[in-house]
């Protein structure tokens, strides 16, 4: 291969084919409404821990589903578990507990 | 009367003695281990209890009502309580009798487990006495009480409505032996003590019984296989007792005195949790009382059930049991033993191990802290948190605005543009020590705001301010209280309607801090209000508590259109809730508008 | 009786079947519940994607109605099919025997005031895309003072399982873009907002619509469903909504809030469903044969549909569908052995 002088960094996009899946097969199993998420933003627009920090849970279901939530995991540290997210998500995905799964199953560093 | 044989003692005693001796040291084991698994604080505040002369009397009060008397159970279903107590109490005064009859005609056997439940065995009466006949009628009347609990327990098998209860629990294996182990006991009993009544004495029960076997009785060779039999009865009843529902009879006797001491669950399976466990009798009652079980499939989620897959250590079972409850408490509120079955779950949920953990570190410093500076309030005033819910029910915090401006009360608004959450809801997840973190950080702001008065709007929010927080100085009030206060005291003058309507007890409002008539007095003031099926500590849960982690939607609409038709037997106009939870909950599935308490009290402001 | 067709609801669809059908021959006997024809169609200033207004299409289908029989304010007591002969009994007091009975009782329109997180009925700027209309025509509705900043909420009560209705309404889209851009055109200060989980703009020149929206008219498009709506001192409204395609949550404070209520099931329907026992979705809507090769036609005999009353429609779909109900009547009616 000849070398044309630039590199291709092949973090700056999502390679999806190279994303490991066995976490995210492993939440699925305990809570199936993962794939059901519209990405309406609703429940990043009515967390009350929003306003205080970057706390949105759209994008951490987001990255986890694109393998990318080493990003994002920790913002769920501020989540204060009150459940509004719950009543206003349009699809009736239980987030609050859809929250202790991911906090059961994955590991933040 | 005088003995009939020299040694006082006969082979068949045996299965008995071993039961007795069995569970005599199983008790003791049990009760030693439940007492050392509590931790040291509650040891010794246990320890001090015991020994003040009104507690003490107060768990001989109790024990006697609740054990033997099953007082409980009669006020709710009285058939149900005659039942339990009969064989309870009846079996109680045979034995107390029994040891009388010992102490006064043997009294060198007194000290003997197995003489005064064979007495009628191993004594022989020559003439009647006035004492003695005395003693037999008694033994007669008793057993003939324990027979009638005893037959209306095995009807209760079969036909359990009429003893008012709609499904009653499913048995194991050795409930099933303990269980016809015991309904044997006292027939042969019977049988047992006809047979030797021609020799040993008996009463209106024994003799006819004596009377109607005159063939078998002259030949002695019989006796023993009756009696054989009462003994292996008693002792395979007792052998198998702690392995069973019926390790409630001693339990209680332990819990009683436990709960008078203010002991309060800690760990899901140890101490306090132990006893209360080993206290369920299995009665089912909680199975009617859940409002999860107007669906069949959800039956197997009630405290009953909970309390055998602790027992047994069935962690998937347990886990997914707790997590499923609304936490409405109806099922403590009705409990006869007083298990506490929220805080079992609870301390389940606490148990739970978590790769990531949350922190609240975020909130300190923040720039929220009573916003607008011109709105901090004053010394002696009001400050209102309306709490996270109410972003979502605007109707309320608008009402109560309206309300407060009306009467002229001085207020601030604490979360308008946000706010802490009150740390309930984390709470109930089981994360008690990130919600002690919250507790802090929503204690320093309030405490700063140099308020006299803490009004809510959620009960969710007065619960654990009420029961968590610690707010020196600051009174907590629910709007319900404030508002009937305010109209007690004529600040604010309301105008009667001619609406019908009714009212709902949130769980967290009623069964959770008692409050079931200031609600009601505030709005016997603007409208009439008609009752519920089922009201106050009975009422049934909206279906939409942030209690339960994984109750599917789906299911929590059964439960809601359950709970509006509870409260829609009088023909309401409106339905008022002081929640709102329940307010957007209920409004999903109603026919018939719902409105928030404090939206009707400011519609019929005069 | 022989030659009768009841026609149940008088909207478009109605109203061009009633036509149709007069044409080739048959006696239509049309019955409408409120007090005019016209449906939802009488309430609209003007219709998309080129702003025609509905007026005038309502007098175009209504120009030629002198022999057609039709009751308004009249509502069906009972419907019963007894040996292929429909019996409706009227709230006139008037009784019919016929043969063939077309649907066509359209939709409702989610009432706003369910979704209580936006404040419709509470707060004094909230409207809905029906209270919007009735201003273009009347221009005159007192929550509109001369907004500067306005905002249109798509989805109010569809694809939303808490507001009990899971279906897209397929219309709204498409509305609250044309709205957006006519309130510009009557406040061309003011800054508009358009809230969107999807932008549906699937007709033809819908896409054409969006574009002018952006370009001519500079209406924002922000993708986020708006959460909750407060009110501030001044009773402006504070919209909290997620910017998601940047990814952070997002205030506006705003003037005047319009809901796009979506297309629902008529609860009546549901009641009509159960008199003549026919099915209908879980969505509330009437089921046809066959949804793509039979979409006007029923379970039953000489039952037929037309129009929004088995799902959300534009109002080119309901007349087409008017149409195509008129012509499996006609064959029916044809073959129809006593």
């Amino acid at each position: 291969m000849t070398d044309f002088g630039f590199s291709i960094d092949s973090s700056k996009a999502i390679t999806i084919e190279d994303q490991d899946n066995h976490l995210l097969e492993m939440l699925h199993e305990i809570e199936p409404d993962i794939y059901i998420c519209m990405a309406c933003g609703s429940c990043t627009a009515s967390c009350p821990a929003g306003v205080f920090v970057e706390m949105n849970l759209r994008k951490v279901l987001l990255s986890l589903q694109r393998g990318m939530e080493k990003e994002t995991l920790k913002q769920l540290k501020s989540c204060m578990l009150c459940g509004k997210c719950n009543i206003v998500c349009p699809r009736g995905i239980n987030t609050r507990n859809l929250i202790l799964s991911i906090c059961k199953t994955y590991n933040v560093q | 009367m005088k003995e009939r044989f020299l040694s006082g003692y006969d082979n068949f005693v045996l299965p008995f003695l071993f039961g007795m001796i069995f569970i005599l040291v199983y008790c003791i084991i049990g009760m030693t281990r439940i007492i050392i698994q509590l931790p040291p604080r509650d040891r010794k505040k246990f320890a001090i209890s015991l020994f003040k002369p009104k507690n003490a009397l107060k768990n001989i009060i109790d024990i006697f009502a609740d054990c033997l008397l099953h007082l409980k159970i009669w006020k709710r279903k009285p058939l149900l309580g005659y039942m339990h107590s009969s064989i309870a109490f009846g079996w109680f005064m045979l034995i107390i009798i029994g040891h009388i009859e010992t102490w006064f005609y043997a009294p060198h056997r007194t000290g003997l487990l197995y003489y005064p439940v064979f007495f009628r065995y191993f004594m022989e009466v020559e003439s009647y006495s006035l004492r003695g006949s005395f003693f037999f009628f008694l033994m007669d009347f008793f057993l003939l009480i324990v027979l009638s609990g005893i037959s209306l327990a095995i009807f209760k098998r079969f036909r359990s409505n009429v003893l008012g209860m709609r499904r009653t629990t499913k048995l194991t294996l050795f409930d099933h032996i303990a269980l016809y182990s015991l309904w044997a006991i006292f027939p042969l009993r019977l049988i047992s003590e006809g047979f030797t009544a021609g020799i040993s004495g008996g009463s209106f029960l024994t003799i006819p019984i004596n009377w109607i076997f005159a063939n078998f009785m002259s030949k002695p060779e019989n006796f023993e296989y009756s009696w054989w039999g009462y003994s292996l009865a008693l002792g395979v009843f007792l052998t198998f007792l702690p392995f069973t529902r019926y390790m409630h009879i001693p339990a209680e006797i332990l819990l009683i005195p436990l709960k008078n001491a203010g002991i309060k669950v800690r760990r899901s399976r140890k101490g306090m949790a132990l006893a209360q466990l080993y206290s369920c009798s299995s009665c089912g009652l909680c199975i009617d009382a859940c409002p999860m079980g107007i669906q069949k499939k959800n039956l197997q989620y009630t405290t009953v059930y909970l309390t055998r897959f602790l027992k047994r250590r069935n962690k998937k079972k347990s886990r997914e049991i707790s997590n499923k409850c609304l936490m409405c408490g109806k099922c403590a509120e009705i409990c006869p033993v007083g298990v506490a079955a929220c805080d079992l779950r609870l301390a389940y949920r606490s148990e739970a191990k978590y790769n990531i953990s949350q922190n609240y570190t975020y909130l300190d410093n923040n720039p929220f802290s009573l916003q607008e500076k011109e709105n901090k309030v004053s010394d002696g005033k009001v400050i209102y948190y309306a709490g996270c819910m109410s972003s979502l029910t605007p109707i309320i915090s608008k009402s109560v605005i309206k309300l407060l401006d009306k009467a002229g009360v001085e207020y601030s608004q604490l979360d308008k543009e946000g706010g802490i959450c009150c740390g309930r809801p984390l709470m109930l997840t089981g994360k008690l020590n990130e919600a002690k973190e919250i507790i802090e950080k929503n204690t320093k702001v309030i405490s700063e705001s140099g308020a006299s008065i803490l009004l809510v709007s959620c009960p969710i929010c007065y619960r654990i301010f009420k029961e968590n927080y610690y707010l020196k100085g600051i009174k907590v009030l629910h709007y319900t209280e404030y508002f009937e206060k305010l109209a007690k005291e004529e600040k604010i003058t309301f105008k009667m309607g001619d609406g019908k309507y009714v009212y709902h007890d949130p769980c967290d409002l009623g069964r959770g801090c008692k409050i079931y008539e200031a609600p009601r007095s505030a709005l016997s003031r603007i409208c009439t209000l008609v009752p519920a099926e089922k009201e106050k500590k009975e009422s049934i849960c909206c279906g939409g508590s942030l209690g339960s982690l994984t109750l599917s939607y789906d299911d929590r609409s059964h439960i809601t259109q359950h709970s509006i038709n509870n409260l829609m037997i009088n023909s309401p106009e409106k339905i008022i809730t002081a929640c709102p939870l329940c307010l957007k909950t209920f409004a999903r599935y109603s026919s018939i508008d719902v409105k928030d308490f404090a939206e009707v009290l400011s519609d019929n402001i005069s | 009786m022989k030659n009768n067709v009841v026609i149940i609801g008088g909207g478009p669809s109605g109203i061009e079947a009633a036509r149709q059908i007069r044409k080739i021959g048959y006696t239509p006997i049309l019955i409408e519940k409120k007090p005019n024809l016209g449906g939802h169609l009488a309430k609209w200033d003007r219709l998309f994607p080129e702003g025609v207004y509905a007026k005038d299409i309502l007098d175009s289908i209504t120009s030629d109605m002198d022999d057609i029989n039709w009751f308004t304010n009249t509502e069906i007591i009972s419907i019963n099919h007894i040996k292929e002969i429909y019996n409706i009994k009227l709230s006139n007091g008037i009784s019919i025997r016929t043969k063939a009975v077309l649907l066509t009782t359209g939709f409702e329109l989610f009432k706003a005031e369910k979704k209580e997180e936006y404040g419709y009925g509470i707060y004094d700027h909230v409207i809905t895309n029906e209270d919007l209309e009735k201003f273009f025509k009347e221009h005159k509705d007192k929550r509109i003072e001369d907004p500067k900043v306005i905002g249109f909420v798509h989805c109010v009560g569809s694809r939303d399982e808490k507001a009990g209705n899971r279906q897209c309404s397929k219309v709204c889209c498409a509305t609250a873009v044309k709205q957006a851009c006519e309130i510009k055109q009557l406040f061309p200060d003011a800054i508009v907002y358009c809230f969107y989980m999807d932008l549906r703009m699937f007709g033809r020149k819908y896409e054409d619509m969006y574009l002018d929206a952006q370009q001519k008219y500079g209406i924002r498009f922000i993708r986020g469903r708006v959460s909750e709506v407060s009110e501030n001192i001044d009773k402006r409204l504070i919209i909290k909504a997620e910017d998601t395609l940047y990814g952070k949550p997002l205030r506006v404070t705003m003037d005047l809030l319009v809901l796009m209520s979506g297309i629902v099931a008529d609860q009546k329907n549901i009641e009509l469903a159960k008199m003549l026992k026919i099915p209908v979705g879980e969505d509330g809507f009437f089921v046809p044969q066959n949804s793509i090769l039979e979409p006007c036609k029923s379970q039953k005999n000489g039952l037929f549909f037309a129009g929004a009353c088995t799902g959300p429609k534009t109002i080119p779909e309901s007349i087409s569908e008017a149409r195509a109900a008129t012509l499996s009547i006609d064959e029916y009616l044809k073959n129809f052995k006593e």
